[in-house]
């Protein structure tokens, strides 16, 4: 027996809450500038520069003895946490004064340090050393990217709809990358450059789920040219709801499994999916939607952009 | 009617079949590969160092030494222009130094401006752009003259100091025996290593750190062996292994690193010690210094610390001589390589350091293989529950789709990141949306009364414009972090844009097919999606 995720036809009267659901969004949204501006992100030496090395021990060590045995290197603030497992952890040393070589020295004086309190038994799994200039390159493209993509998918919505359609997609994706970047402010996840790559899947995302929404209220426009734009929209979510919610679960699926299976090092990155799966569906149902309503597209837009429509949307009546 | 020209068939089915084929050596061990007939398909996918363990170097050639090299020897270069061996010819100037990005100087005679112009103009060639290669300008009473290289000239200079050290760099890091390292340029003035393999390049980065410059000097027995002041033409230097300990040098090298043909590491006397042997200039060289000279230290320096200074005890003629100075059997190793390898002609900064060690590498494969297997069961049968037989059709589709991606992973030769399986996961969810959308839409044309063959019909051609939208939206942003985004993000963008393109031939291409196969030969009367 097959089950039915959703009933076959709805009448969620979804453009009736919009200022309910606009008043959460502002509300996140604050929240998400607020944590961002204060207490800020959690940036990892991607961003940040500096010196990152995971080992991995025989026996968990003592996080506190380690912490303190570090901290008297002289090598400024060195962070400690457990990565996965006990015995596994993640030594953050900030950038050191000087050339490449003082970074190499730190490692080299951070290693001997674990030696003398742990024995040989420490298998060095990762050892990652940012210099400034990389990874002031990196903020660079990485802000760029984002920017490049939401102008390109802008244009994209432009060409193929018309100018409202554009400012609810941009709505709802600067509403979807807010948050996300909030949700990293907020959970203090480390944020590199695979954050960076989850904020520009979720735009594609995002804009995904947008899109199809969109294409159903354009052809519903052709359709009924009497109804109300405000039944209108609601009946096309309505209609593509099912779909909203099929392909977010498949897709959260997957991400859940990444989550649990996938390893610590992806955990971050899919942490930044799942959250961003769920707030693309949220904001193409409840922001981009309703905000064609709030700038006052009408049956006239659509007539005026004179779109004709091609084979493939011709209705076969 | 539903149609599916039998052309199409084929070619979907070709498609498909090459999928699998090209798929499969990354199953099949490497000696089985090698059994296999030329023709046959045999790519792996490359798994990124961050799989396989290894080190990504990036490093950045010191530009600002270059520079000041430059014009320090544009100064000598300067001054024997204006000082010519024909002494009718001597131009008088006072003040030659390195200021800014110049060489400057003052006439003594304003009436020089000319001579000094016509002796400079030499210096400044053309290059095959048509500009000149340094700016002369010398004021009206002489009393302000300089001598600037141009930016091309000195983007040349630096151009041609990098391809000498990727050079020296590939050299040093192939005596080191790491299997097939890259040494690639990156940039103007930037050298990426990748050495695969290697979760603790130590050694590495140390030999890098080093430009091992090597000169022979004279000690200058005048000066103080610990402090005080150091006589003109000398300069004090520390001790290589010696804590503490200083030289006084005479500045005049007397024989350079430059004509070293040969150095190995040996033992003389149970000590490490590297024996070197000069080519046929530097043994001549070598030979007449240390006749004139016997009876006195020699100083041997090392990126201007003085490894050793022995007495010479007597005239070395035959061109080889003994390097002792306190080494332990790595560092008498590591000397010899460099001095074998050569001297880089500017100092390298690493500018980012990332190594994954081998057991990491293989837990990400195998944390990756297990998720995306969990993954892809949970979609599969959560398809299977919502759309029944049609689901079992997207679930074909979605099977499909990874041997695609697999096959254009490997015939393209990409390589596969840690987020590049990310990629792959994110994918098995985000394709199977292609066929969501169409099997909604025939459950609408359905509930709207149409029979079967229409309502599949009408549903992937509704379907489409949409699929093609929502994907070239999502394929934007994988373009752009290809485009923009560095080292394993770009395996990311690689896998998720692979992904796109294959589901949406699957969905509209393969799930089309087989569902019209099915439809014409069950000939249903109604449909059950």
């Amino acid at each position: 027996m097959k089950i039915k995720l959703i009933p076959e036809v709805t009448k969620v009267p979804f453009l009736q809450y919009r200022f309910i659901t606009f008043g959460i969004s502002a509300v996140l949204i604050l929240l998400s500038a607020f944590m961002f501006f204060g207490p800020g992100l959690n940036k990892g030496i991607d961003f940040e520069g500096g010196i990152m090395i995971e080992a991995g021990f025989e026996n968990a060590p003592d996080l506190g003895d380690m912490r303190s045995a570090l901290g008297g290197l002289g090598l400024g603030q060195v962070s400690l946490q457990t990565f996965g497992a006990p015995d596994d952890i993640l030594i953050r040393v900030q950038r050191q004064e000087g050339d490449s070589k003082a970074q190499m020295l730190a490692v080299e004086k951070v290693k001997v340090q674990l030696t003398a309190d742990n024995g040989e038994g420490i298998s060095y799994r990762r050892i990652e050393f940012v210099g400034p200039t990389v990874s002031a390159e990196l903020v660079d493209t990485a802000i760029l990217a984002v920017l490049v993509s939401v102008v390109a998918i802008l244009i994209y919505i432009w060409l193929r709809f018309e100018w409202h359609y554009s400012v609810g997609a941009i709505g709802a994706l600067v509403h979807d990358v807010i948050l996300t970047i909030g949700m990293f402010a907020i959970t203090g996840i480390e944020f590199n450059v695979a954050s960076i790559a989850a904020i520009l899947t979720i735009v594609g995302y995002s804009i995904n789920d947008t899109v199809v929404v969109y294409d159903r209220i354009r052809e519903n426009f052709r359709r009924y040219k009497k109804m109300e734009v405000r039944d209108l929209l609601d009946l096309s979510i309505n209609e593509t709801l099912s779909r909203t919610v099929m392909t977010s679960v498949t897709t959260l699926l997957a991400l859940i499994a990444l989550f649990i299976f996938g390893g610590e090092v992806i955990r971050g990155f899919a942490t930044a999916m799942i959250f961003g799966v769920v707030v693309g569906t949220y904001s193409s149902i409840f922001v981009a939607a309703p905000i064609l309503l709030q700038i006052g597209l009408t049956h006239h837009n659509e007539e005026e952009d004179g779109f004709k429509p091609s084979d493939d949307e011709a209705f076969d009546t | 009617m539903i149609s599916f020209p039998k052309w199409k068939a084929a070619l979907v089915v070709l498609v498909c079949l090459l999928g699998v084929v090209y798929t499969i050596p990354n199953f099949v061990s490497k000696s089985m590969l090698e059994q296999l007939p030329e023709w046959a398909p045999n790519q792996h996918i490359n798994l990124g160092l961050d799989l396989q363990g290894g080190s990504h170097l990036l490093l950045q050639v010191d530009t600002e030494d270059i520079q000041k090299k430059m014009l320090l020897s544009l100064k000598d270069t300067v001054r024997a222009s204006l000082l010519p061996e024909d002494k009718t010819k001597r131009i008088g100037y006072r003040n030659l130094k390195v200021s800014g990005n110049s060489v400057t100087f003052s006439l003594r005679s304003g009436d020089d401006r000319e001579a000094a112009r016509q002796a400079l103009l030499p210096i400044a060639v053309m290059m095959p752009t048509g500009q000149r290669s340094h700016l002369i300008e010398i004021s009206e009473d002489g009393s302000q003259a300089s001598v600037t290289p141009s930016e091309q000239a000195i983007s040349e200079r630096i151009g041609a100091v990098v391809v000498q050290s990727i050079e020296i760099v590939g050299r040093r890091v192939n005596e080191t025996g790491v299997n097939e390292p890259t040494i690639q340029r990156q940039g103007a003035d930037r050298i990426l290593v990748q050495l695969p393999g290697l979760g603790d390049p130590q050694r590495i980065i140390d030999l890098l750190g080093q430009t091992a410059q090597m000169t022979f000097h004279l000690v200058n027995l005048s000066g103080s062996a610990t402090s005080g002041s150091v006589p003109p033409g000398s300069q004090r230097l520390p001790s290589l292994n010696e804590e503490g300990r200083t030289y006084v040098i005479k500045n005049q090298i007397m024989v350079s690193g430059e004509n070293l043909e040969d150095a190995q590491a040996t033992f003389q006397q149970g000590q490490p010690v590297v024996s070197i042997r000069f080519n046929g200039l530097g043994g001549k060289q070598f030979g007449r210094v240390t006749s004139e000279n016997v009876g006195r230290p020699f100083a041997i320096v090392l990126d201007g610390k003085v490894v050793s200074a022995p007495r010479i005890n007597e005239p070395i003629l035959g061109g080889a001589a003994i390097i002792s100075g306190g080494f332990n059997v790595q560092g008498a190793q590591d000397l010899a390589l460099l001095l074998r390898a050569g001297a880089l002609p500017a100092p390298l900064n690493i500018l980012e350091q990332r190594s994954v060690g081998p057991d990491l590498g293989a837990d990400s494969i195998e944390a990756g293989k297990i998720a995306g297997i969990i993954g892809l069961v949970a979609v599969a049968v959560f398809m299977i529950v919502v759309y029944g037989l049609f689901g079992l059709v997207a679930n074909i589709a979605l099977a499909m789709n990874m041997f695609l991606i697999g096959a254009l992973l490997s015939v393209l030769g990409a390589t596969l990141t840690l987020p590049g399986i990310a990629g792959i996961i994110l994918t098995i969810g985000m394709a199977v949306d292609a066929n969501v959308l169409i099997f909604e839409r025939i459950r609408e044309e359905t509930r709207n009364g149409k029979t079967p063959f229409n309502a599949i019909e009408s549903g992937y051609k509704r379907a489409f414009t949409t699929i093609v939208d929502a994907n070239v939206t999502t394929g934007i942003a994988a373009v752009i972090l290809f485009v923009m985004g560095s080292g394993p993000v770009k395996g990311f963008a690689v896998t998720l844009g692979i992904g796109i393109m294959c589901s949406m031939f699957t969905a509209i291409l393969l799930s089309r097919m087989l569902i019209s196969l099915w439809a014409q030969r069950t000939r249903p009367k109604t449909l059950n999606v």
